[in-house]
């Protein structure tokens, strides 16, 4: 009886579904766009005659004898360097969401466990932490970090990351880790475990799912970083997205400028192949923690 | 958990968050009290067959040993602070004494570059902020009505401006945009003039960047609004059917209320997500127009040569003061529910 009352009018069955194809238009279509255009030359990507010729092609016809071309990638993956801004990019996702997850889940492992005062206070630190912009902290760093000649090279940049990401890993982790029953590691600690014990034995074995979920969000944030590593790595070390910032400073070249659009693809795909995957995770993450990342 | 171990727990994590975001805001703060050393300037006689001129020149020999000596520059205390590209207390006060009328002193105040980026943020901030709330909710509810196997490949479309970095983003837009982009030539087409382009004038252009904020801000919006309304209690939806309410009035005086404390969680992490604004303004090239504080910062550390420590530690006390304001009622609420947890 329920379901008939409120069964949907047809009339509303139509504006929703028009409202939610418009808005997976204007979601989805400029990533759309973008993908085919970047296998454009710039004089259709950028028409100024008209702007079929992105879709068409037609100057990328006259030009390279095609419709379409894959010469911006095999420029900027060569002749840009965009490989090597890759490999800096694997290098310090890997490392960032590897030690960011050791440091994080022990940290919140023990502020989910203690009934102390103090540890409300280290979330609210933590809290006021999350809230700093990055470009502050930056500029905290770059003056000591030039004395200590320690600036432009990569491990400074996945432990300045590593820190910045350490709040919200402790808050989602602290929320998650509240979820898993107290009298699970108790239990562990009464037949004679230590505290140590109890973590590797007992709760490491069921804390994955929480894990995953943060590891996405330390993931995204090393990723995706523009403010910390377009100022704290030198050039020969950039990753992608300070790189893509870098081939639109040379605007006047013309092929140059294909090259950010197609690094833009490319560093755009794998995120979102990742994400196809782990969106449930990311979801619950979202929800789940009383802070974003 | 006994002290100690909880401290063996802790203590890595702690390490770092000390070290690496508490140091740097003291560090920031130590900078800012400190301004960049001036040029020694000497002054060198020339003498040519038609006499001799004095010239004055920078001692450069002395200018380095002075930075070599002195790498954060002199002593300032506050001044940094009160200077033209900051608070600029002795621009404002010439402005009041001089002008004539309230819309004057306004416009003069508007061109000093910190209130200029001030004010340009906190649009940013607030015209951002209540359309993706209204949107998100929208989006959620809209999504909340489809079936289950259309659900998940609609909300992987939906959150796609949420997960590329802002940077990415706004370039996307941005070539689309661009006069010789296809919406930038629909607009033309549309407006029918050919010289129109969004870039033309400021105002335009901070249209075009708060359209970018709201679409890539919504979708997080729309991921919080839609997990809250999972949660919606359903009797007295089902009692409100009995009684003959219509769809709106139930979304009205049900629905709405239970979202309340969660559209205030948004509307205050989007606020404090928003004033960090600097990546868009990249990405739009729009720096000749809309300044964000984040942007100051950034512009005058950008320079490999010659970065200016003191003033961007200044405008980042500057911008944490800001901050402090916004995150205040959040850690009201962050401690409320502690309260009650306990």
């Amino acid at each position: 009886m329920e379901s008939k009352i409120n069964r949907y009018s047809r009339q509303l069955i139509l504006i929703n579904s028009l409202f939610i194809i418009l808005w997976l238009v204007v979601s989805v279509f400029p990533f759309i766009w973008t993908f085919w255009g970047s296998f454009k030359v710039k004089a259709d990507f950028f028409s100024r005659a008209d702007w079929m010729f992105a879709v068409t092609g037609v100057n990328t016809l006259i030009e390279t004898g095609d419709t379409s071309t894959v010469k911006a990638y095999v420029e900027s993956w060569t002749e840009g360097e965009f490989w090597k801004a890759t490999l800096n990019t694997i290098i310090i996702t890997v490392s960032v969401v590897t030690i960011s997850l050791f440091l994080g889940t022990l940290g919140a492992y023990a502020l989910s466990r203690s009934t102390y005062k103090y540890t409300f206070w280290i979330l609210i630190a933590a809290l006021i932490f999350r809230a700093m912009p990055h470009i502050t902290l930056v500029s905290g760093y770059l003056f000591p970090f030039f004395q200590l000649n320690v600036w432009g090279i990569l491990p400074t940049t996945i432990i300045v990351l590593v820190a910045i990401n350490q709040p919200f890993t402790l808050w989602l982790l602290y929320s998650f880790f509240k979820t898993v029953p107290k009298e699970l590691d108790e239990s562990a600690l009464i037949d004679g475990c230590s505290y140590f014990q109890a973590f590797r034995y007992v709760i490491m074995p069921v804390m994955w799912p929480g894990v995953i979920t943060a590891g996405l969000f330390s993931m995204m944030l090393a990723y995706n970083d523009f403010t910390v590593t377009s100022l704290l790595l030198n050039q020969q070390n950039y990753t992608m997205v300070p790189k893509i910032n870098a081939y639109l400073g040379t605007i006047e070249h013309s092929g140059n400028y294909m090259w950010a659009v197609s690094s833009v693809v490319s560093a755009t795909a794998p995120l979102f192949m990742i994400i196809m995957f782990f969106q449930r995770q990311l979801i619950s993450g979202l929800t789940a923690g009383a802070v974003k990342g | 958990m006994p002290h100690k171990t909880f401290f063996w727990f802790f203590f890595p994590s702690g390490l770092a968050m000390l070290l690496f975001i508490g140091l740097p805001i003291i560090s920031s703060f130590f900078q800012s009290l400190h301004i960049e050393p001036e040029q020694i300037l000497m002054e060198v006689e020339k003498c040519d067959p038609f006499g001799c001129k004095t010239e004055t020149k920078v001692d450069i020999e002395a200018t380095t040993k002075l930075q070599e000596e002195q790498p954060l520059g002199r002593f300032n205390g506050l001044g940094t602070y009160g200077d033209r590209n900051h608070l600029a207390f002795e621009e404002i006060k010439e402005a009041w004494g001089n002008s004539s009328s309230m819309s004057e002193f306004i416009d003069i105040l508007l061109n000093l570059p910190f209130y200029k980026a001030l004010l340009f943020t906190l649009t940013f901030c607030f015209a951002v902020t209540p359309p993706v709330v209204v949107l998100g909710f929208i989006v959620a509810l809209s999504i909340n009505t489809l079936t289950k196997s259309l659900k998940g490949p609609t909300i992987f479309g939906v959150i796609l401006p949420m997960i590329v970095t802002p940077l990415i983003g706004s370039l996307v837009l941005f070539w689309m945009i661009d006069a010789k982009g296809i919406l930038g030539a629909t607009i033309q087409y549309l407006f029918d003039d050919p010289n129109l382009s969004l870039k033309s004038s400021s105002q335009l252009t901070w249209i075009t960047l708060i359209i970018y904020g709201i679409w890539h801000n919504t979708p997080f919006a729309f991921v919080v609004f839609y997990a809250a309304l999972q949660t919606v209690p359903q009797d007295p939806i089902e009692a409100a059917i009995i009684d003959g309410a219509s769809r709106y009035e139930r979304v009205r005086h049900i629905v709405i209320p239970h979202l309340y404390p969660v559209a205030t969680f948004i509307i205050l992490i989007c606020l404090m997500d928003n004033f960090r604004v600097l990546e868009p303004i990249i990405g739009f090239a729009a720096e000749g127009v809309a300044q964000s504080l984040s942007w100051m910062i950034y512009n005058d550390l950008r320079s490999e040569n010659k970065m200016l420590f003191g003033s961007a530690g200044a405008t980042s006390m500057l911008t944490i003061i800001g901050v402090a304001f916004l995150l205040t009622p959040v850690l009201i609420r962050t401690w409320k529910e502690f309260r009650t947890e306990r």
